[in-house]
């Protein structure tokens, strides 16, 4: 069953595929549909029937290399994280799927982006189920790939592909680092596996690795660079710079890849090495920091955009940033907790955008909205409940994960987790506040779009509904129902083996038994956030621009995403062009040419040239020419002498 | 002793007049010093015992080609000019090549000619130069000898061939039409009376215009 | 050295040669000069066939001497022909205006 999961997808896209070929919109309709409905009945269905009993199982396909000492196989998992994971990858990708059907109705290629879809899907799951860090960067790799084709489905824009560029390049390095990653693994214990890596780990706690001289500790080595792969992943803060441009892809691409599924196998990573980073305490430190730090950075950003796709999307990577912090103090259910609710209202608010874009004609920029709500009023509603999800509302799903991870932080009782607390309650009251106005932008005060795009404003198909409404329920709902068992006190009857803590942590403990306050804060943030925002873009909206114009720098910095491009540009992209360049020129053109081709042809023109001027005309030369060859010739047999 | 002296004498004026035939100005005194080269060198074969050589020398070098050299030179337009430029700029290199090949030689002269240090012979007993040559040139040479004959045929042909050109308004005899002649084109008889007056005459200028 | 061997005999000539050699690739004056040293270069072999003939007692030196000197004169004859026609169809026998044979 578990095989039939994870291949059903591809399947699919397979099906898709060839009616690309056959030119048949409907057959590839009819394919990918199929196979990832089905798939997410099974999953749902194995979930109940196995990892809420807390039946793990591994199934093994293949063999795949074997050289040397270096064995690796093809092998699916299913343990508790597996089924978190395959649930959430598969009822988000079905209800993109169905979306799909709907939003992309006016697209020349429909089957092809059907076939891209279940072609990620099933690289996703193979992520998942991936029994050893090999097929684990399997999967790692085909979902990059996934959203290179995805991102760039509009290939004829240059923005687009410039963008699918970006996304592949990013992730790129952080995949660099996980490859050093697994060969560092690799060379620790002698195998990729994870059961045995994880069986092997507490031996290695005191072992270092060399490294340009200097002895470092082993396993905070192979953590740090495992991390390294998360973060280009999961657009940690440093490698972020491809998720705002990734927005140039379709909505569903957005809402499947890029806030439910891709983005949170850096998360599932950490969580999945979870034995491996409990020995590494600095990496753990460092995770914490990091994903604080993306946290808020990533909330400034939303502030100041005006794309409504721009705005959900720093939101993503904002509350990445709060999965990492609460993996790096060791709550990994909690982070995996938020996850799951994470991908249902993230992709209900991507969804929710995608309709309102659908609504006024493709229109993406805030400023040309407002005063829709009451012609599309489901929509509507669905955004709110998105949002209140989203802010952390009490009784939304958001409410029970994030503030699980705001007591886990403080429940670390550390330096680190403090820190990542106070920029977690902040990083709150921001995500409120451009929620808020986000919602106030778009739906409410005078309109601000032209009148054709006014009186064109209607409510999405029943086809793009319907996916809505059954996110929905899960935004409303998997909060309260996940939560005694993913974070509850027995928490650990659940994960089993899949989350692996020290016994003498008890982060997940400690968490429940914060002091009032601090359980009560993020609920104070949210609600004065929502309050600011809804004063702020109601009543007063020259207060906003305003405050832009007074506190300009900072405005500036937030709204021109603190820079990172325009550094990244000089100090990554402009010297590897000009290095690209000066090779061409010098290297290539120069010295390969120049001695090769063009450089045999110049010379045997320049030589024909010198022989040429030895025909002087002047017949003494020619004496003189055949004097000095009898001398020649004379030397040469004189030289025995 | 003397043939010591007189060698060093020869050899010396040969080596001189051989260096000034390149070095003069005037390309008539080239030629003389040439003239004097070969009298010195003829001087040297007699030293070595072959004198017939040695007149042949004077008279075909210097009783034919030189004088050939001297006719054309002062046939020819020539200007006694200063040497061009271009003889400073190549002597070095002139130099060191004679001089290499100067070294060349002498190292291939004094391994090659191994141990005849024997003076040069001189008429043997029983019979002169010239005969020992007149011995071999008919008999074992006659083939080299009539195609050395052939050469000078065609080389006076050649050279004839060469210069030869027809001027205009020359009047000249062709033999072989004086000796192709007909007795009737040339000669026509015809009746004159004698004692008659001038209009008789008359008719004899008009039979004499027939005959043109 | 009071003993004429042949070396002496030889290094005349060889002098001679190296003279008529040299001679040719520094003039820069006329074309007869040329043909001039040509001769000078031929009389220094028959010089070098004279004095080998000699030492050696073997008449077939002089024989050649006087082939060699029977084409001298055939090819200076030739020469001074070419020489004087060109002369008429130039009008000048400087060296250096003799380059249409130019590559």
């Amino acid at each position: 069953m578990i095989s039939a999961i994870v291949f059903l997808p591809l399947l699919g896209a397979i099906g898709a595929g060839i009616s690309v070929f056959l030119k048949r919109d409907d057959l590839g309709y009819v394919f990918s549909l199929t196979g990832v409905v089905l798939s997410m009945l099974l999953g749902w269905f194995a979930f109940i029937q196995m990892a809420i009993p807390g039946i793990e199982q591994t199934v093994f396909l293949a063999n795949w290399i074997n050289v040397g000492s270096f064995n690796v196989d093809w092998a699916l998992r299913y343990d508790a994280l597996t089924a978190v994971m395959v649930i959430v990858v598969t009822t988000v990708s079905a209800m993109v799927h169905i979306y799909s059907v709907g939003y992309m109705s006016h697209d020349p290629s429909k089957p092809r982006f059907m076939a891209y879809l279940g072609l990620f899907t099933f690289a996703m799951l193979m992520l998942v189920t991936a029994d050893n860090l090999v097929q684990l960067f399997f999967g790692w790799e085909g979902v990059g790939v996934a959203s290179y084709l995805l991102i760039g489905f509009w290939y004829q824009r240059p923005s687009a592909h410039e963008a699918a560029m970006k996304a592949f390049v990013v992730n790129r390095v952080g995949d660099f680092g996980f490859a050093l990653g697994i060969f560092a693994v690799f060379h620790l214990t002698g195998s990729v596996q994870l059961d045995y890596i994880f069986q092997e780990v507490p031996s290695l706690v005191e072992s270092h690795i060399v490294i340009f001289g200097q002895a470092l500790p082993a396993l905070e080595v192979a953590g740090i660079l495992l991390f390294i792969g998360a973060m280009g992943k999961s657009a940690q803060l440093g490698l972020h710079t491809w998720l705002p441009d990734a927005m140039e892809g379709p909505t569903p691409v957005s809402a499947l890849i890029h806030a439910a599924t891709m983005v949170t196998a850096g998360v599932f990573l950490v969580c999945r090495l979870s034995p491996l980073l409990e020995f590494a305490p600095i990496t753990r430190d460092l995770i914490t920091i990091v994903g604080a730090m993306t946290a808020i950075f990533a909330a400034t950003i939303g502030m100041t955009q005006f794309d409504i796709k721009r705005v959900i999307a720093y939101s993503t990577c904002s509350q990445l940033g709060y999965m990492f912090f609460a993996a790096g103090v060791s709550a990994y259910p909690a982070a995996m907790f938020h996850l799951t609710t994470h991908a249902f209202f993230k992709a209900l608010l991507f969804l929710g955008a995608g309709s309102v874009i659908h609504a006024m004609s493709d229109e993406q920029d805030m400023r040309n909205m407002g005063g829709i709500w009451y012609k599309i009023p489901f929509t509507y509603v669905m955004m709110w409940i998105g949002s209140l999800a989203l802010a952390g509302v009490p009784f939304f799903a958001g409410y029970y994960s994030k503030d699980m991870i705001l007591e886990a932080a403080w429940g670390a009782h550390t330096p680190v987790g403090n820190f990542a607390w106070y920029l977690g309650i902040v990083a709150a009251f921001l995500t409120a506040f451009y929620s808020w106005r986000l919602l106030m932008m778009t739906f409410h005060g005078k309109t601000r779009a032209s009148k054709e795009v006014f009186a064109h404003v209607h409510e999405s198909p029943l086809v793009m509904t319907i996916p809505l409404f059954i996110l929905a329920i899960g935004a409303v709902l998997s909060g309260w129902l996940f939560y005694d068992l993913f974070v509850g006190h027995h928490w650990h009857d659940f994960w089993g083996h899949a989350i692996f803590i020290q016994p003498d942590n008890t982060i997940m403990e400690d968490a429940h038994h914060v002091p009032k306050w601090v359980k009560l804060m993020p609920l104070y943030v949210s609600v004065s956030g929502i309050g600011l925002a809804i004063i702020i873009y109601t009543m007063m909206p020259s207060v906003a621009d305003n405050v832009a114009r007074i506190f300009r720098p900072v405005h500036q910095l937030f709204y021109r995403k603190w820079y990172f491009d325009e550094i990244y540009h000089a100090v990554f992209v402009r010297p590897a062009v000009e290095i690209g360049r000066f090779f061409w020129i010098r290297g290539d053109k120069a010295t390969i040419d120049g001695f090769g081709p063009d450089g045999i042809t110049a010379m045997v023109g320049r030589f024909s040239h010198f022989c040429g001027r030895l025909q002087s005309g002047y017949v003494f030369h020619y004496a003189f020419a055949m004097l000095i060859g009898v001398i020649v010739l004379l030397a040469w047999y004189l030289r025995s002498l | 002793m003397i043939t010591p002296l007189f060698f060093y004498l020869f050899a010396i004026m040969t080596v001189l007049s051989g260096l000034m035939v390149i070095i003069s100005r005037n390309p008539v005194h080239s030629v003389l010093f040439l003239i004097l080269s070969f009298f010195n060198s003829a001087g040297l074969f007699v030293l070595l015992g072959a004198e017939f050589l040695a007149m042949l020398l004077v008279v075909v070098y210097v009783g034919a080609v030189a004088v050939l050299f001297l006719f054309v030179v002062m046939m020819l337009d020539i200007n006694i000019d200063e040497m061009r430029q271009g003889f400073k700029q190549h002597l070095p290199l002139g130099l060191i090549v004679g001089l290499v090949l100067i070294v060349e030689l002498m190292l291939v002269f004094n391994h090659d000619v191994s141990h005849a240090n024997i003076l040069a012979t001189q008429v043997t007993e029983t019979r002169s130069n010239t005969a020992m040559i007149g011995d071999v040139l008919y008999t074992e040479y006659l083939l080299n000898f009539q195609i050395a004959g052939l050469i000078l045929l065609v080389a006076m042909i050649g050279a004839i061939a060469l210069t030869m050109r027809h001027r205009e308004g020359v009047k000249r005899q062709s033999i072989s039409l004086q000796n192709s002649r007909r007795r009737d084109e040339t000669i026509a008889v015809v009746s004159v009376e004698s004692h008659v007056a001038p209009n008789v005459l008359k008719d004899s200028r008009a039979a004499n215009k027939k005959l043109q | 050295m009071a003993e004429i061997s042949l070396i002496h005999y030889l290094m005349v000539a060889a002098i001679l040669f190296t003279l008529g050699a040299v001679g040719i690739f520094l003039n820069r004056k006329n074309v007869i000069t040329i043909l001039m040293c040509i001769e000078l270069m031929l009389l220094a072999v028959n010089i070098n066939m004279a004095a080998f003939s000699s030492f050696h007692g073997h008449i077939t030196g002089q024989i050649f001497a006087m082939f060699i000197l029977t084409v001298a004169a055939a090819e200076a004859a030739i020469g001074l022909a070419i020489l004087v026609v060109y002369f008429r169809n130039r009008g000048s026998i400087a060296v250096e205006d003799i380059n249409m044979m130019k590559g």
